[in-house]
């Protein structure tokens, strides 16, 4: 049995990491049935609190964030080192990159005044969440680390030969997420927990509910020498040794360990408990930062951004909100793109807009749609992605219409029975729907030495086309496929539409 | 470093002279770098090419015949009709004697359903799970010391054997359900007209004994996919491109790949909109097997199931003209039962 409030916090995070790890390993279409693979992107309550800004609503699993804000509303910021997998990483490697002298350790474990800077970017993406543009995802610690993982970390254990997956897959652009995770990890060789204490919005909003937490570290000011040794191990930098600065602490209890006058408990305040000081931020610079972001974003958004960009390059997944709904509530977690089975879904770079960045996009030369899958929808944790049943995106009973991503045109100067008399037709054997949406004519021919020759030119039927992209996929022509589908027809959007008739029936 | 405490000292020792050189240090410096030196130029000449590349020679593998001796005793094929997979199979193997003919204790065996797509069996685009089953069964029962169900999926594998049924039926009668990784495939040579240096699942390469379990669906290029065409399912890399000359294509897999025994699966037909199908409409219900040692009479015979004929299926004939099969299979010895 643990003995000290710090073994609970280390058996905690050890079971809250690893957690962590299986839900991520559990979410593949081989392992996935029952678990809840979204618990720790709807655990989240900056996610929660920012797509409910945007859409008005809290969506089903997104609930569970109360969980956490209401203890931290008593607590203060337990989250960050006992439950959150960004940050337990960050204090274990903290821990490995460093090993210093004990006045070197209260150098790094003071407090600075950059540390406000996770409260501005929270007022900024809180500010552009209240605008429409859901930008939470880029900094969210869960999302990040879920992407991360996804984009970055699990495709690199297939390529060392620790296959994670039967095909490693690949993901465009997924350098940048790599490097970004690979900075956030090595930054705590500099400053311990250098994300949780610098950039953080969860943390910073965190820290806001437990601003009148009635439950914290308090310091017997009698007690106390002034040591300084609570500094030495000291997570948030939260200075227990004078005023804590009670939105920084993350309850790690080494303080408390720490000190040798037994000067620290955590509880409620006594007779003798020094004072605490509150946030460290001016409500001027705070009004400034939500200003200056109000400003930004239109200014942004009349350049480039994925309500103004024609979106023919964004295909989304099936059964995504309509684009303007999609991004308002897409928080760019990559959960999407970990169930996807065929590698298809790939975070988008600037193809849906400078807003749609890492949002989930289809490349059907990378994969395709697989007609009975379902499982985006079901690992989305936003709704972003909406839940669908197999038989509403195949359009069985009760359903009359098949749920359409796009729709495939051909490319005739480059496709082979077309362009140079070469039997073909992979893409009407591959088509899953029945009847097929690709069709051929017998066509006869004269060759180029005059010779007659019978050939199979395909042709789509646009009211049967569902977008699904395996033609384009399979396509025997490697580079630029001959057939290919761009997302006109698509069932989300009343206006992406090309037919006058059966469009959106 | 300093070790003055918390406060840093970088850069601040521009004022400190260097110790004087001794005569052991300089001889020592100079030996190591006349070393680094002889040691360049060495690798640099060993390494010295007029290639641009470094070209390695590829292990070429050829797939081995898996087919047993011959016998006058029994039929080359056999049709069973009846209404239970299992002893359908059971019957259509011991008319041509017995799985034991085929496989002896010890062997290793794999069995390849065509496993191509993600569908339920109802839709009858993949083999039909109890004659996977039951194949795994007999092969068991001869005392195959190992049986795989494998195959190259058109959709993702995982998906594929899930929902055909087929891993639950393999894996409940004892056999074992490999899928082909990106590293699972051989460079093999083919030997055909068309096909030559290909990859091939290397599970084709690991095993004793294999046994083609196709099913009957319609095909629009080529009109039907039989017993031959289920041979796209060893190859990796872009077979797409086969389609281009998709019967020369057939005929060669066919040569290359001779199967131990073929049980063709006709108990549910796609009859339309192959060979992907997906609609119950596309579906007849023909409760047949056909079991047999001739892929050419096999899929000569099963051309019935389409209303197609022999002339409209170029490949027959060329499979017939390289020796691979009979496409008259009256002239063979064949038997028909039926049960229940």
């Amino acid at each position: 049995m643990p003995t000290s409030l710090r073994s609970y916090r280390r058996y905690w995070a050890l079971f809250f990491l690893s957690l962590f790890l299986f839900l991520l390993w559990v979410a593949d279409y081989g392992r996935m049935q029952g678990w809840q693979i979204a618990l720790f992107l709807e655990l989240n309550p900056l996610t929660a609190l920012a797509a409910f800004l945007t859409s008005g609503t809290l969506y089903k699993g997104l609930a569970l964030a109360l969980c956490i804000i209401v203890p931290t509303l008593f607590l203060g910021r337990f989250f960050c080192s006992w439950v959150c997998p960004l940050g337990i990483t960050g204090q274990i490697l903290g821990r490995l990159f460093n090993r210093r002298k004990p006045a070197d350790e209260q150098h790094l474990n003071a407090y600075r005044p950059m540390f406000r800077i996770k409260y501005y970017l929270l007022v900024a993406l809180l500010v552009l969440a209240a605008l429409g543009s859901l930008q939470i995802g880029l900094l969210d610690p869960i999302a990040l680390i879920y992407r991360s993982f996804t984009v970055g970390v699990l495709p690199g254990l297939d390529r060392i030969g620790l296959p994670v997956h039967l095909h490693a897959p690949v993901f465009q652009g997924g350098v940048l997420v790599a490097l970004l995770f690979a900075a956030i990890l090595v930054a705590n060789r500099f400053m311990p927990r250098f994300w949780c204490r610098v950039l953080c919005p969860l943390g910073a909003l965190l820290g806001v509910l437990s601003r009148r937490a009635p439950l914290r570290i308090q310091r017997d000011v009698d007690k106390c020498t002034d040591c300084g040794k609570c500094v030495r191990h000291c997570q948030g930098a939260c200075d227990p040794d004078r005023e804590l600065r009670i939105a920084e602490c993350h309850l790690c209890m080494n303080c408390i360990e720490d000190c040798p006058e037994d000067a620290l408990h955590f509880g409620l305040r006594r007779a003798r408990s020094s004072a605490h000081r509150p946030i460290d931020i001016s409500r001027r610079r705070l009004v400034e930062t939500a200003v200056a972001t109000a400003v930004l974003l239109p200014m942004v958004r009349s350049s480039a951004s994925g309500l103004t960009l024609p979106t023919a390059a964004a295909i989304r997944p099936p059964g995504s909100l309509a684009e303007e709904a999609f991004l308002g509530r897409c928080i760019k977690c990559a959960a999407c793109m970990r169930v996807c089975p065929t590698n298809v879904l790939q975070p988008a770079l600037l193809d849906a807009g400078l807003e749609g960045l890492w949002t989930p996009v289809l490349v059907n030369r990378i994969g395709w749609c697989e007609q009975y899958c379902v499982a985006c929808g079901q690992a989305c944790p936003t709704g972003a992605i909406r839940r669908i049943s197999v038989a509403e995106k195949t359009g069985k009973p009760p359903h009359t219409q098949p749920i359409r991503l796009g729709t495939a045109f051909y490319d005739y100067g480059r496709c082979l029975p077309w362009a140079m008399h070469i039997p073909c037709i992979v893409c009407e054997e591959m088509c899953p729907t029945s009847p097929k949406a690709i069709w051929y004519k017998v066509v006869p021919v004269a060759g180029r030495d005059g010779k007659p020759l019978e050939l199979k030119q395909p042709f789509v039927e646009p009211g049967l086309c569902i977008g699904c992209g395996i033609c384009e996929n399979k396509c025997p022509v490697e580079d630029l496929p001959a057939i290919r589908v761009s997302s006109v027809g698509e069932t989300r959007s009343t206006t992406n539409q090309m037919l006058l008739k059966g469009s959106s029936a | 470093m300093s070790d003055q405490g918390p406060v840093r000292h970088r850069g601040s020792q521009h004022g400190r002279r260097a110790p004087q050189l001794t005569r052991r240090e300089f001889l020592r410096d100079i030996a190591a770098t006349t070393a680094a030196a002889a040691g360049v130029v060495t690798l640099g000449y060993l390494a010295y090419s007029d290639d641009p590349v470094r070209r390695r020679e590829e292990a070429v593998h050829r797939l081995r015949d898996f087919r047993v001796e011959p016998s006058a005793m029994h039929p080359v094929l056999a049709v069973v009709r009846g209404v239970q997979a299992e002893p359908m199979v059971r019957e259509a193997v011991a008319q041509l004697g017995g799985m034991g003919r085929f496989v002896q204790k010890g062997d290793r065996v794999l069995i390849k359903p065509n496993v191509g797509w993600d569908r339920q069996p109802e839709q009858a685009a993949n083999t039909n799970p109890e004659v996977v089953g039951a194949l795994v069964r007999l092969c068991r029962e001869a005392g195959a010391s190992r049986v795989w169900v494998s195959d190259v999926s058109l959709n993702d594998p995982a998906r594929c054997f899930f929902r055909s049924g087929i891993q639950a039926a393999a894996q409940e009668h004892g056999a074992e359900v490999r899928l082909p990784g990106a590293n699972d495939f051989v460079t093999t040579d083919m030997g055909g007209r068309l096909l030559r240096i290909w990859p091939v699942s290397r599970f084709f390469h690991e095993v004793d004994r294999v046994i083609n379990v196709p099913i009957v669906k319609h095909h629009s290029l080529c009109g039907c996919t039989l017993a031959m065409k289920n041979w796209y399912g060893v190859l990796g890399g872009r077979r797409n491109q086969l389609h281009q000359d998709i019967h020369t294509s057939i005929v060669d897999l066919a040569q290359a790949v001779r199967p131990t025994l073929t049980v063709m699966d006709a108990i549910r037909v796609l009859k339309r909109n192959g060979p992907t199908g997906g609609s119950l409409g596309d579906v007849a219900v023909e409760n047949t097997v056909i079991a047999g040692l001739d892929e050419v009479a096999i899929d000569a015979y099963s051309l019935q199931f389409l209303g197609l004929t022999p002339d409209r299926v170029p490949y027959l004939a060329m499979g017939e003209a390289r020796g691979l099969g009979a496409v008259d299979w009256r002239s063979l010895n064949w038997v028909e039962s039926r049960l229940g």
